[in-house]
């Protein structure tokens, strides 16, 4: 019997996985897809600290920072600490830019308006002015998910870290009160604990055993370009409204720009963020903005051509923190997941906490931001 | 201000142009694209202007009954060639977008109250040791180079792979002077001797073909398959295996020749109809197809899809759905139209020979045997056999996720010519493809987009 069952074989699932089986820990993951299916395969991979303001999620983002550079130094996987650099339209963008940076406490650069070419020479002209982030970084997600779960087997041990994957969780074992384990449709797993890390369908997983977690599909879409040879985009650029759409409460369609290039040659555009619910539809003027913003930030990229596009959806929560914990309302069910678009930088931050309550210890940080009970009955 | 058509059919193949031809002739106002320069899609690609008619009929059955189809649709409907569709959306009505021109590509967006999609098939080429060398091509593109521009595709060629196209490929390559060598079946051939429809004239035609390359002397083997292609800088010789049931090879032998014409039956092309989120069953093959009613309703109310993107099944199939639809889509807003009971009783019968065809050629597991480790599974992104595994190994379990950790799909193709490949060697049945965008477009294009549609 394993002492944890992890559901879910994303960036998160992945992350608790790998921190538990080296607290000493058992464990299995189930997914009901493949590895990294859900949204850590429909993003871009960002490990950002600039786009947190000061508070429990820059606490996260700064932990998971050092621990994402331990793991690529140890376990081998792309990572680019290529740093990121927002830029400002409005001088008034700028001030709040720079007023943000100075209240995180986080490493960075004001970069003013001419000296922008020295970072991105391709920019547009007239920007503001910016700020640099020099801990900002990229991985390539599915595969740091895949290879945390496989390193995690071939560093802790024989059977101490096992996936299985097409596996779906249908309901949950109660000893009493307690959760003992998982219900699949290919049998049940006992188990000392199980971690709910089924990211954007987290809050179904958590319903299966009576408990409310509010966690809805936020949705995105990417652009992804042809191969561009030269390097013509060098770090992760984004603009000031980006932060602010990070942090809005709004249902309605909101784009801003970011834009990077990936070490196999193509150029992702972003983001876009829309509450229209698991639908896969596509949507042309969400392409048609991000298109339109890109190349207003990055002209060169008028002529260059889109070959893919692909839509996620990030799972958010109404305060746009993650849920992080044990549930004391089903005691052995801990969460890990509504980490809406910063999934990917927070996970190992967010397996390394869960790890900690999971093995008895005291976590690193005050998880009560993060408590899976925080939610009013019925916001609205 | 902006024209909405009644009805907008993408596709001038068989199925779209009948499909267009019977809702014009039910009295609605419709428009008809295609990428193509000129109409036929891939069954009837028309010849360059001056070339002798007496040489397109030879090559093309039905081609006479086309050409008037076309004609009478000319006279009545909006067409518009040359324009590729990188998305279909509902706003309102259904907006197609389209990228008119070549080179100098613009921006087009038709509006209609209805939609058909007749966007065919493309080859299914399995990866095998050599099929990235010049000289191998599908027998898909090697008939498109002859109906094209009647070059001979090359002096001595093999023809392989599985399933009846097969032999109008390999006779039209002999009618056009080339020396072909071989015709390889890897199922048993004429696999549908002794079933119930071989009275249906596919089967006629198909052994019209076999009694034409007889004549010729042109060797047609059953159980049979190329399993590797060699040369340096291109093809000089292949690697013959007789098969078994499961298509494991029992002996092999050489044969020098300069062009492989093969193919493996045909992937449906859905990314417009899964744009608009209809639904999609699989087919008898396990590629998947746009679920449809007798209608040729998809589930998507106003879209309607007739030809191979509802299940392969040729020409005439593909026209009498295309009919089918245009007359369903006419009742639909509330025309008169005759019910036709003749024309459902063709669609049936053709579409149970069809159904008979796709059990009858299926593609069978012994393939993947013929790979080794360096074998190049994506040509695109020159992904291996190797690298595929390696993604299975880590937890991927299907062709999008060995996409995402192994990048097979992710080149200029999209995954067009490897997806079903990729996912039988995840032990799958292939999926839907999911492309936002389903044709390239410059993102100055994307920005410059206005919202709502232009005259059409």
């Amino acid at each position: 019997m394993p002492d944890v069952v992890v559901i879910g074989a994303g960036a998160v699932g992945a992350a608790c996985a790998y921190y538990a089986a080296r607290a000493g820990l058992d464990v299995v993951v189930v997914d009901r897809g493949p590895v990294a299916g859900g949204t850590t395969g429909a993003g871009e991979g960002n490990v950002l600290v600039s786009d947190k303001a000061p508070g429990p999620e820059l606490d996260l983002a700064l932990l998971s920072d050092g621990l994402w550079r331990d793991l690529a130094e140890h376990d081998g996987f792309e990572f680019e600490p290529k740093g990121g650099l927002v830029v400002a339209e409005t001088a008034r963008d700028l001030e709040a830019l720079t007023g943000l940076a100075a209240g995180q406490g986080v490493e960075h650069t004001a970069v003013a308006a001419r000296e922008l070419g020295e970072y991105e020479p391709h920019l547009a002209r007239g920007l503001a002015g910016g700020v640099f982030y020099p801990r900002d970084a990229q991985v390539q997600p599915m595969l740091a998910a895949a290879t945390l779960i496989r390193r995690g087997a071939e560093r802790f041990g024989r059977g101490a870290l096992m996936l299985r994957t097409g596996v779906a969780v249908t309901g949950f074992l109660r000893g009493g009160d307690r959760v003992t384990g998982v219900r699949t449709d290919h049998g049940d797993i006992l188990a000392g604990a199980v971690a709910n890390a089924a990211g954007v369908w987290g809050g179904q997983v958590a319903a299966l055993a009576g408990v409310r977690v509010p966690i809805l599909p936020r949705r995105g879409f990417v652009l992804v370009t042809e191969p561009i040879p030269e390097p013509v985009i060098r770090h992760k650029v984004y603009t000031a409204a980006y932060v602010a759409n990070v942090a809005s409460e709004s249902e309605e369609l909101e784009t801003s720009a970011v834009v990077e290039a990936t070490p196999s040659g193509p150029v992702l555009v972003g983001a876009s963020r829309e509450r229209v619910g698991f639908d896969r539809t596509t949507s042309v003027p969400v392409l048609e903005r991000l298109a339109r913003q890109a190349v207003a930030l990055f002209p060169v990229l008028a002529g260059r051509r889109v070959i893919r596009a692909y839509c996620g959806f990030r799972p958010y929560c109404p305060d746009h923190l993650p849920v992080i914990g044990a549930d004391p309302r089903a005691p052995g069910l801990h969460h890990a997941c509504g980490h809406e678009g910063a999934g990917i930088g927070l996970a190992p931050a967010t397996g390394h906490l869960l790890a900690q309550v999971l093995a008895g210890l005291t976590p690193d940080l005050d998880l009560r931001p993060f408590r899976p009970d925080r939610f009013k009955e019925e916001r609205r | 201000m902006s024209a909405v058509y009644d009805l907008a059919v993408i596709g001038a193949g068989p199925a779209g142009v009948a499909g267009a031809l019977s809702a014009c002739l039910a009295g609605l106002d419709v428009v008809l694209v295609d990428a193509a320069a000129r109409p036929g899609g891939q069954y009837f690609r028309h010849l360059p202007e001056g070339f002798g008619a007496r040489r397109q009929g030879a090559l093309h059955h039905g081609l006479d009954r086309f050409a008037r189809q076309w004609e009478a649709l000319g006279e009545r409907a909006t067409v518009l060639l040359g324009h590729r569709v990188w998305a279909v959306e509902r706003a309102g009505t259904l907006v197609v977008r389209c990228l008119e021109g070549d080179r100098e590509e613009r921006p087009r967006t038709v509006a209609a109250r209805t939609l058909l999609i007749a966007t065919g098939a493309h080859d299914r080429p399995l990866p095998f040791p050599g099929w990235d060398l010049p000289g191998v091509l599908t027998a898909g593109g090697a008939q498109a180079l002859l109906k094209g521009d009647l070059v001979v595709a090359g002096h001595e060629v093999v023809v392989a792979g599985t399933g009846p196209f097969l032999l109008p490929v390999a006779a039209g390559l002999a009618e056009a002077g080339a020396d072909v060598l071989g015709v390889y079946e890897a199922n048993s051939r004429f696999g549908l001797a002794g079933h119930p429809l071989l009275a249906a004239s596919r089967v006629a035609e198909a052994l019209g073909y076999g009694a034409s390359l007889a004549r010729r002397r042109v060797p047609y083997r059953g159980r049979h398959a190329v399993v590797e292609a060699h040369g340096e800088d291109r093809l000089t010789h292949v690697t013959v295996a007789r098969l078994d049931a499961h298509w494991r090879p029992v002996a092999t032998r050489t044969l020098e020749c300069d062009t492989l014409a093969y193919g493996y039956g045909f992937v449906p092309q859905l990314e417009l109809p899964v744009q608009l989120g209809c639904e999609t069953r699989h087919g008898l093959d396990g590629a998947p197809v746009v679920a449809v009613d007798a209608g040729m309703r998809t589930s998507v109310p106003g879209v309607y899809a007739a030809g191979e993107t509802t299940g392969v099944g040729g020409a005439a199939l593909a026209e009498a759905e295309g009919r089918v639809a245009g007359r369903a889509v006419a009742a639909d807003l509330g025309r008169r139209v005759p019910p036709l009971p003749a024309l459902s009783r063709r669609v049936d019968r053709l579409s149970a020979f069809a159904g008979a065809l796709l059990e009858a050629y299926p593609v069978r597991p012994g393939w993947q045997g013929w790979l080794r480790g360096d074998t190049l599974v994506c040509r695109c992104e020159e992904v291996p056999l190797s690298a595929v595994r390696e993604a299975l190994e880590l937890g991927a379990t299907d062709a999008r996720s060995v996409k995402l950790l192994a990048r097979p799909g992710m080149g200029w193709c999209q995954g067009r010519m490897c997806s079903h490949a990729v996912a039988w060697l995840a032990g799958e049945d292939p999926a839907p493809p999911r492309r936002p965008i389903a044709q390239p477009v410059r993102l100055g294009d994307l920005a410059a987009m206005t919202e709502s549609p232009e005259e059409g």
